[in-house]
Formats: C-alpha cells, sequence, structure tokens
C-alpha cells in the first residue's frame, strides 16, 4: 500500500454541540456507549493501515490527551510514526492579535512543519466528527488510480430546507468535481455530501499551504478547493455506507439512537476485519440484578441496573436504581441514577447524579442535557 | 548489578486441569474463561500489578499457545516494563539437559536464573488458578515483619471440607509446627492457597537440596514445605480473609461464576480501588432486544440479546436469539443460542451453536448436575442434550445414531 499519513482536526465543529463541547474536543465528546467520536476515525486509518497519525488540537484538549494517551489502544504507540498530539503552535511574540487559528486552512498554516518532516507520500486528512467505518485504503487506491489532484470522500444523502453546515458537491460522470458549496436551504433533495476526507499527495498539501499563506487564504473549501476547481482535477470518492454527522444536540441524540437499529450497528462495529477501537477502561461485565427490565437498548461494560431501562444508551459504569424508569435517554459514564426516578428524552453528561424519586423530561426533538458532574 | 527487584512472582501455570475436562483440551487452565470477560490466570497477574509486583515470570507447560498468546507483552495488566514485567518461561532445552517441569519445586528450580537476574530478596510463588484478590504486598511486610524463612497464606475453610485441602498446624503466633496433604482428620481448618512468600537464601537452598534428592517428587506442598519445617526454619501462615475459590473442577468452576450475581455478590469485581484488568478484544457494546428479559445475570461487550438471561455469566459476542431461554448457565465467547433453544445449568466453551428448539441440560433441581459443552460444537436443531453430559463431538454422534435407530 502506499505511505499515507493521517491528519486529524480535533476541534472542527465544536460550536455544532456547544453543550458537550464546552470542556472538551469534538473529538473527545462521547457517543454509542463507550466511544469518544475521535474513535471512529483513528480506526479507519488504522483499520486501512494508516499508523502516523497528527492530531490538530486548539483548545479544551486535555480530555482529548486523556482519551489518547500513547495511542497504544489503536496500536498506534509506535517507534516510528505513531500518534501526535499537535498543540496549537504561536511563535513566540508574534502572537500580537491574541488569537488561535479557526478554519482548518489555518490550523494547518500552523501545522506545515509536521506536514514537511513526514516521509509518507500521501496524506489524509479527515475531520473527527465522521461516525463511520470507512476503507481509507480502498478511497487510497482510488484517488492513486485516477491520477487525480485531490479526491474527497462523499455520501449521497437527502437535503432538507434546514440542512446546514453541509457542503454539497457537483460532479461529473468521471467523478470530477464541478462545483462545491454550502447548504443553503434552497437546494434539496438527494446529493452528495462532503464527508471531509480528503486524501492527495503530502508534497501536493505543502505546497497548496504554502500558497494560502502567500495570498492570505482562510477558508479550505472556499479559497482553495473552489477555486483550483477549473485547473486541477479534483475528483469524489463515493462512500454509501452509514455516516452519521453531529450538527446539533438532537442531531447527537438522533445519532447515538440511530445505534439501536441492528442495520446501523452491522455497518458501523460489525465490519469484518474494521473493528472500532476505543480506551479500554477495565470495566467489570454488567450487573444485571433481579427484577430489572431492560429492552431495546445498548449498554455498556461496568452497569449495574436494577430498574427499568427503555430505548436508551448506556454508557460505562451507569447504575440504575430499584423502581427507576429510564426511557429513551442517553447516559454517559458512570452517571448514578437513584430510586423510584423517571428519565425520558434526557442525556446526562459524565458523573451526573439523579437523586431519589426525580422525573425529569425532554422531548426527541429538544433532548433535556445535564452538565457534567451535576447533581439532580 | 546496578538494578534489582525487591520482590519477584513466579506464577505456576502448567497445569492442565483435567478435571476441567473439555474446557482444558486445547489450553492450560490458567487460560480457561472466567467471568464473563476474565481468564483465570487474570486475577494473579491483576493481583500482582495491583500489590506493586511489576516482575513476574509465568512458568506454563501444558497447551501453552493460547496462554502465551494471551499474555503476549503484559501490556493490559501494565506488566510491560523496560526492567521487569512479565516472562513466559516454559520448560527449555539446556546445554547438559532437557528437561519438562517434573513437580512446582523443579519448574522454579530450573529458573533459578531468571530469580538471579532481578536479584529479588522475596520470591512470590503463586498458582494460576484461583480466583481471588489479594494484597500480596501485606503479606511481604508480614513475612518480614516474623523474620520467616517462607510465609503461607492460609484461608480458614468449613471443618468439614479441610480434609480436600492442605492443611496448617499452627501455634498462637501462627508459626506452622505442621503441615498435612489432605489429612483425614484434619487438626485445624486453616488451609493452604498455594499463594508462598520466601526469602531468597532459603528458597535457593531447599530448592538445590531438593533436587538433589531422588525420591523427592519435587513439589512444594509434598516435598519442599515438610523439609524446610523438619530442619527448623521459621515458617508463618499469613491468614486470609476474604474470597477465595479453586477452581479446579466443574462445579466449583459454575459456582466461582455464579458467586459474581446478585445484589452483594461474593465477589465483587466493580471496584475500581482493585480492578481486575484482561486483554480485551474490540467488542461493540452489548444490545438487549424488545424480547430480552435479563435477570440476575452478567453481560459484556458484543452479546445480543432477545430471549430471557437467567442467573447466567454469558461472554462477549454471545448470541441469545429470540425465545431461547439461558438459566444457571455459564456461556463463554461467540455461542449463539437459536431461536426457543434452552440452555440450563450448562457450561458452554466457546464458539458453540445451539440449534433452533435444542436443548441443553436439565434444571438445576433436576440432580442430574451440570452439562458440559465443548468448544465449536454445531449442537443441531431440535437436539435434546441431557443434563450432566459431557458434549463433545463423539457425544452429538452417538445422540444422532441413537435417533435415527429409534
Amino acid at each position: 500500500m502506499a505511505s499515507v499519513v493521517g491528519i486529524i482536526f480535533s476541534n472542527i465543529h465544536d460550536k455544532n454541540v456547544s453543550e458537550l463541547t464546552r470542556r472538551r474536543t469534538m473529538a473527545s465528546v462521547p457517543f454509542g456507549c463507550r466511544y469518544r467520536l475521535i474513535d471512529f476515525t483513528l480506526s479507519n486509518l488504522v483499520n486501512s493501515g494508516i499508523t502516523h497519525v497528527g492530531v490538530v488540537t486548539h483548545y479544551n484538549y486535555q480530555s482529548l490527551m486523556d482519551h489518547i494517551g500513547t495511542g497504544k489502544d489503536w496500536d498506534l504507540a509506535r517507534r516510528s510514526g505513531g500518534i501526535k498530539i499537535l498543540p496549537p503552535f504561536i511563535t513566540a511574540f508574534a502572537n500580537t492579535q491574541n488569537s488561535l487559528y479557526n478554519t482548518r486552512l489555518e490550523a494547518m498554516k500552523s501545522m506545515i512543519e509536521f506536514i514537511s518532516s513526514c516521509k509518507e507520500e500521501y496524506v489524509i486528512l479527515s475531520d473527527c466528527d465522521i461516525i463511520c467505518n470507512i476503507d481509507l485504503g480502498e478511497m487510497i487506491n482510488a484517488h492513486i488510480a485516477s491520477g487525480a489532484d485531490m479526491t474527497m470522500a462523499v455520501k449521497r444523502m437527502y437535503i432538507t430546507h434546514d440542512v446546514r453546515n453541509a457542503e454539497v458537491v457537483e460532479s461529473d460522470a468521471e467523478g470530477r468535481i464541478t462545483d462545491i458549496s454550502e447548504a443553503n436551504g434552497i437546494v434539496t433533495g438527494y446529493r452528495d455530501i462532503n464527508l471531509n476526507i480528503i486524501v492527495m499527495q503530502r508534497k501536493y498539501l505543502v505546497n497548496l499551504i504554502m500558497d494560502a499563506t502567500a495570498h492570505g487564504y482562510d477558508s479550505f473549501t472556499k479559497d482553495i478547493i473552489a477555486k483550483n476547481l477549473e485547473n486541477c482535477d479534483y475528483r469524489v470518492y463515493r462512500y454509501d455506507n452509514y455516516f452519521a454527522a453531529v450538527n446539533s444536540l438532537t442531531d447527537y441524540y438522533m445519532c447515538n439512537m440511530d445505534l439501536l437499529s441492528s442495520s446501523a450497528r452491522d455497518s458501523l462495529f460489525n465490519v469484518k476485519n474494521r473493528p472500532v477501537y476505543t480506551k479500554i477502561r477495565n470495566s467489570s461485565p454488567t450487573t444485571y440484578e433481579e427484577g430489572s427490565n431492560v429492552k431495546n437498548s445498548l449498554i455498556a461494560d461496568g452497569c449495574v441496573i436494577y430498574g427499568t431501562v427503555e430505548n436508551s444508551i448506556l454508557f460505562r459504569g451507569v447504575k440504575v436504581g430499584k423502581n427507576t424508569v429510564i426511557k429513551n435517554s442517553i447516559l454517559m459514564q458512570d452517571t448514578l441514577v437513584g430510586e423510584n426516578v423517571d428519565l425520558n428524552c434526557v442525556i446526562t453528561d459524565k458523573d451526573v447524579v439523579i437523586r431519589d424519586g426525580r422525573v425529569l423530561s425532554g422531548h426527541e426533538t429538544k433532548p433535556f442535557y445535564i452538565d457534567k458532574l451535576t447533581v439532580v | 548489578m546496578i538494578k534489582k527487584k525487591e520482590c519477584v512472582a513466579m506464577l505456576l501455570a502448567g497445569g492442565q486441569g483435567s478435571r476441567l475436562y473439555l474446557l482444558t483440551q486445547r489450553v492450560a487452565k490458567p487460560a480457561v474463561s472466567f467471568g464473563s470477560k476474565y481468564r483465570i490466570i487474570d486475577f494473579t497477574l491483576s493481583n500482582c500489578i495491583n500489590s506493586g509486583i511489576d516482575t513476574v515470570g509465568v512458568l506454563t507447560q501444558y497447551q501453552p499457545l493460547a496462554l502465551n498468546e494471551y499474555i503476549g507483552n503484559g501490556q493490559p495488566w501494565d506488566l510491560d516494563r523496560t526492567f521487569g514485567g512479565v516472562m513466559v518461561l516454559p520448560p527449555y532445552q539446556g546445554q547438559k539437559r532437557a528437561d519438562w517441569y517434573k513437580g512446582t519445586a523443579n519448574a522454579i528450580y530450573q529458573n533459578l536464573h531468571f530469580l538471579d537476574k532481578y536479584d529479588p530478596d522475596y520470591v512470590v510463588v503463586l498458582s494460576g488458578d484461583h480466583i481471588y484478590k489479594m494484597d500480596y504486598s501485606a503479606m511481604v511486610d508480614y513475612h518480614k515483619r516474623m523474620g520467616a524463612a517462607c510465609t503461607i497464606a492460609v484461608i480458614d475453610v468449613p471443618l468439614s471440607e479441610a480434609s480436600r485441602f492442605g492443611i496448617m498446624n499452627t501455634d498462637e503466633n501462627m508459626q506452622v509446627y505442621e503441615f498435612e496433604e489432605k489429612p483425614k482428620n484434619p487438626k485445624s481448618t486453616l488451609a493452604s492457597m498455594g499463594v508462598y512468600v520466601f526469602s531468597k537464601k532459603q528458597l535457593y537452598e531447599y530448592l538445590i537440596a531438593d533436587e538433589a534428592d531422588e525420591n523427592s517428587d519435587k513439589d512444594f506442598g509434598k516435598n519442599v514445605i515438610p523439609a524446610m519445617l523438619g530442619a527448623g526454619e521459621k515458617l508463618f501462615a499469613y491468614p486470609f480473609k476474604g474470597y477465595w475459590k479453586d477452581v479446579g473442577t466443574i462445579n466449583s468452576l459454575w459456582e466461582a461464576n455464579m458467586d459474581l450475581l446478585g445484589d452483594r455478590p461474593a465477589l465483587n469485581l466493580n471496584n475500581g480501588n482493585w480492578r481486575i484488568f484482561a486483554r480485551h478484544s474490540s467488542n461493540p457494546p452489548h444490545f438487549l432486544g424488545y424480547g430480552a428479559q435479563v435477570e440476575n445475570s452478567l453481560v459484556t461487550g458484543g452479546c445480543e440479546i432477545y430471549g430471557t438471561v437467567i442467573n447466567s455469566v454469558l461472554s462477549s459476542g454471545v448470541k441469545v436469539a429470540k425465545g431461547a431461554v439461558v438459566k444457571d448457565s455459564v456461556i463463554m465467547k461467540d455461542c449463539v443460542i437459536s431461536e426457543n433453544a434452552r440452555v440450563e445449568y450448562s457450561i458452554m466453551d466457546s464458539d458453540t451453536v445451539v440449534g433452533v428448539n435444542a436443548s441443553v441440560g436439565e434444571a438445576k433441581d433436576a440432580g442430574k448436575g451440570i452439562a458440559l459443552v465443548g468448544f465449536g460444537l454445531n449442537i443441531k436443531a431440535g437436539t435434546k442434550v441431557p443434563g450432566g453430559a459431557m458434549v463433545d463431538e463423539a457425544f452429538l454422534a452417538s445422540l444422532e445414531a441413537g435417533k435415527e435407530e429409534a
């Protein structure tokens, strides 16, 4: 296989779910009982044989560093290559405006040293909030075979009037990109959406960044890709399996609930040779006590359940007391729910305590979010 | 030598565990699955690292492949160290001789050069087939305080069962004056747990002497400990209070699994202060469908349950289909219990498929005993496996033949 280095942007789209990213990066947002969002991208890279990965960080990245550690849970603790966290780079005394970068391109400008010092021929850029199980090896091979300057993964999805934060990609019969634009509420129907996974030659990327620095560009899609479409050969790579993007707290809720369908689980978790890795916590197995009643729920290890749980997602170490009824909810790591509690459409962040007898409810279009370490 | 270790553990993991029959046909006893996501050896390895002992020699002999692979570089237990860590020590061919390990004492004797490298003051000798959580460092402290040559951990057992164990007879200061292996008329109820702390000097001395004795069985319990007592060395019993279980038989393995269940389990695994580490495969979270009814059971990653699971321990990746019932059973990795099948009072090794409407085992109250089902079997639809059966390919074939005749 071609030699490839991966670069992941960990703070991208933080604002989409500001509740969840107040104390963490988008990359370390908990998802699906035992994962963090970055696990999907990291696993996709590792499962495609890409073992040199840079993670671009911006702020709030303590939780991300905790999660990644040495990288050994993804088999990325390596002598050569492996995972590297790239903290924001500011030249001493140079930063008079006291501001950090905000866009992908600005982030890359500060990572230029890392990118230039890599030995790999190709580079794959990926966002951290791409929930899918994609064979990147196949994408890279398609890129090489086509001889394109750049290849972008897209997925055909139905666009409604209220979709924002998505980039619509138009391409011709050969897969050459003809236009790229932000969803504006006017374009609707089945469209190819940019998954923000991009492959190109590393040297090509270095040149793009140099050029962008010289011209003072700041948007990768608008200033570079869109402007170069006529002169350069940019292509799409079509992916059409399970994909979820988290654009809002409601999206976050829905994407988690998606996992209650076996088809979503099968195409995300049960793909041969492509397991999803995460940090190992050595939780004990989950204990179901006498009288527990759990239906249609996805449960991680380390839980102790006495009560009733339906249509819910329980993260590691959640405790559910007697006579408690939890429905349509997401309870993150180590949430403690007492006795006689009633929860419906609630998202509890890590280490939340719900005292005995509390009744809390949101609605599936507006789940009720409880911040980390809150006692209710 | 620049570096040394105060304490090194030697873990005896070579036993065949023949009383576990089908479960140990392919793997050594310490590698047998236990408690949903563990192997038996995880408890001893985790005890070591939790006690601050980071140098462990694992002595293997019988069917070592699975065990070697499982231990690997020791990373799951934090035993991948630059100096020390976990090392698998198989029997080897030396310049003068090549020998299997002839007994527990001989196994350590053949690896004295391993101990030399770390120059420990104390050697903890452990066996890899017990389920317990124990702080060895407290025992080493006790050993030092008593100025003992050897300290043996003991647990109080009921007098009626004492004749199954090695019994320590001690004076009021817990100094051992007599050791009796499986005595008919036990004088005390302090049973040896197979956990020893030796001071290095005496360990070397008595191992070398024992090796020279042609009549010796080269066993710690039978030979080395009695020899030390005979020579007047100071041996102390270290009383351990807590859960301890030898899982050498099908019944005790089943019981130990059941001891993890309930509101206040006899052995609580859900304790952050003394975690039991294990090597993980990347299983997704487990899923319980609409028809699921799971009570008083342990379930872990990768399981998909649409049927009924009661009083049971399920390992990773077990599928229980709609209408299927699993009761009072231990089901190991990746087994499939198909629709309307029934498994009762059984231990089932991994990768076995129970077909539609088939039944395995009989209710616990029926008194037929535990049905033991081997690895990777395909129990065809409608098959009825009686309680207490030992199910392997041959058994299934004869069951099939019997059905055709009838």
